[in-house]
């Protein structure tokens, strides 16, 4: 088969037809993929608020100012609350975290879902801030008595080798979960009361 | 030429990182560690088997002077595909490379095989082609991870070689990535020239 000649019909038509095939195509994979893909978030959602909250067997859902935090209950007693949470201050862009505290408002554990830091040396955050060794771990903090912050900075919490900026953001994500749980009780005092069955410790007392 | 030939070629001869230095950008960007190298490899192969079998297909009906336009939207089209493909079955591998996928778009190996293959060829040995470009980025994204992976962090694969703390930070940061292939290329250089 001879090669079409460049005219301007022939070129048209057939960058026409090229692009209309390609978005066909793209439009059916999307249509394919698009559940799947909302159900590996959806698990993956899941899977972080189970590994972030104490035993529970029922998961309420709520929204504090555009927030939505994750309450778990074990039976009818309320065992702790997760809230996802954001930083924008790491060394390479956003940080979105979940952090889940225990009723007595301390935290519990945490997941890291997005982050952009340098390979090998932020990225550590997945897991250092759990290891207890010298001051690293946050886990049983309550930032009610005292905010987190890197030692360098005054704080607490020793902060990733050459990762200062990243443990910062960091530590910053984790206090603002705490911030908006904090605010949980005036928020929602009227949804609380008419959802005395549940029994919720109202957040304030443990204070 | 036979079929074994082209996917050597590619492989061996032709190396796109290491012989015809194509794709740069994807190849130092994605190597902190061999597993993100390795994916990254494996997800332009795909692009590459699909865009050069399609090209070579429709090479006939476009017009030589629109070819370059029609070949980045096969090419856009395809990573499009795996992206989302991706996203839905393989989610953690995604996760690593999300953002390293949109860049095989402007990966000129993709592009530079369908100019110089794929629109000259036909379709079973361009898709081979394809094959043995693929394969061969793949070892070479696979092997300056690990060596970067090694050098920086004491691991390969996250397999523990050495204490972490012996390791030299620089390999996992960008001037790392320069330095390390360098060193790589002048090992296959000498490898081929003294055959």
């Amino acid at each position: 088969m001879k090669k079409l000649e460049s005219n301007l019909p022939n070129m048209v038509m057939v960058l026409t037809a090229i692009t209309l095939i390609a978005s066909f195509l793209l439009a059916s994979v999307y249509g394919v993929t698009k559940a799947p893909i909302e159900l590996a978030k959806e698990k993956k959602k899941e899977v972080a608020i189970k590994n972030v909250l104490p035993p529970f067997n029922r998961i309420e859902n709520d929204t504090i100012e555009g927030i939505v935090v994750y309450k778990g209950y074990k039976d009818a007693n309320w065992v702790g609350t997760a809230v996802e949470s954001v930083s924008k201050n790491g060394f390479g862009g956003e940080i979105k975290i979940i952090v889940g505290f225990d009723a007595k408002g301390c935290i519990f554990n945490y997941t890291v879902l997005e982050q952009k830091e340098t390979p090998g040396l932020g990225t550590k955050m997945i897991d250092w801030f759990k290891t207890s060794k010298n001051k690293q771990s946050i886990l049983g903090k309550n930032i009610a008595q005292e905010e987190l912050k890197v030692s360098k900075d005054g704080g607490n919490i020793d902060a990733m080798t050459a990762s200062t900026i990243s443990s910062r953001a960091f530590l910053e994500a984790v206090n603002n979960a705490y911030s908006t749980i904090s605010h949980y009780d005036t928020h929602t005092s009227a949804t609380q009361v008419s959802d005395a069955a549940t029994a919720a410790t109202p957040w304030v007392e443990n204070k | 030429m036979n079929a074994i030939k082209i996917v050597l070629n590619g492989i061996l001869k032709e190396n796109p990182v290491f012989v015809l230095l194509l794709g740069m950008c994807p190849t130092l960007g994605t190597t902190s560690s061999a597993i993100n190298g390795l994916g990254m490899g494996i997800a332009t192969m795909f692009v590459l088997i699909g865009s050069n079998t399609v090209i070579s297909l429709i090479k006939n009906v476009i017009p030589d002077k629109i070819r370059i336009p029609a070949f980045v939207v096969v090419i856009a089209a395809f990573v499009s595909i795996i992206q989302m493909l991706m996203e839905a079955y393989l989610p953690e591998l995604y996760a690593s490379l999300g953002l390293f996928i949109p860049l095989i778009v402007v990966n000129c190996i993709v592009l530079g095989r369908a100019e110089a293959f794929a629109a000259k060829n036909g379709v079973f040995h361009s898709a081979l082609d394809g094959l043995g470009m693929g394969l061969g980025f793949s070892l070479a994204l696979t092997l300056l991870g690990s060596t970067r992976e090694l050098l920086g962090t004491g691991k390969i694969f996250n397999m523990f070689i050495y204490p972490e703390h012996y390791g030299m930070l620089i390999f996992v940061l960008a001037p790392g990535a320069f330095i390390v292939l360098g060193f790589l290329i002048v090992f296959v250089t000498k490898l081929q020239t003294s055959k």
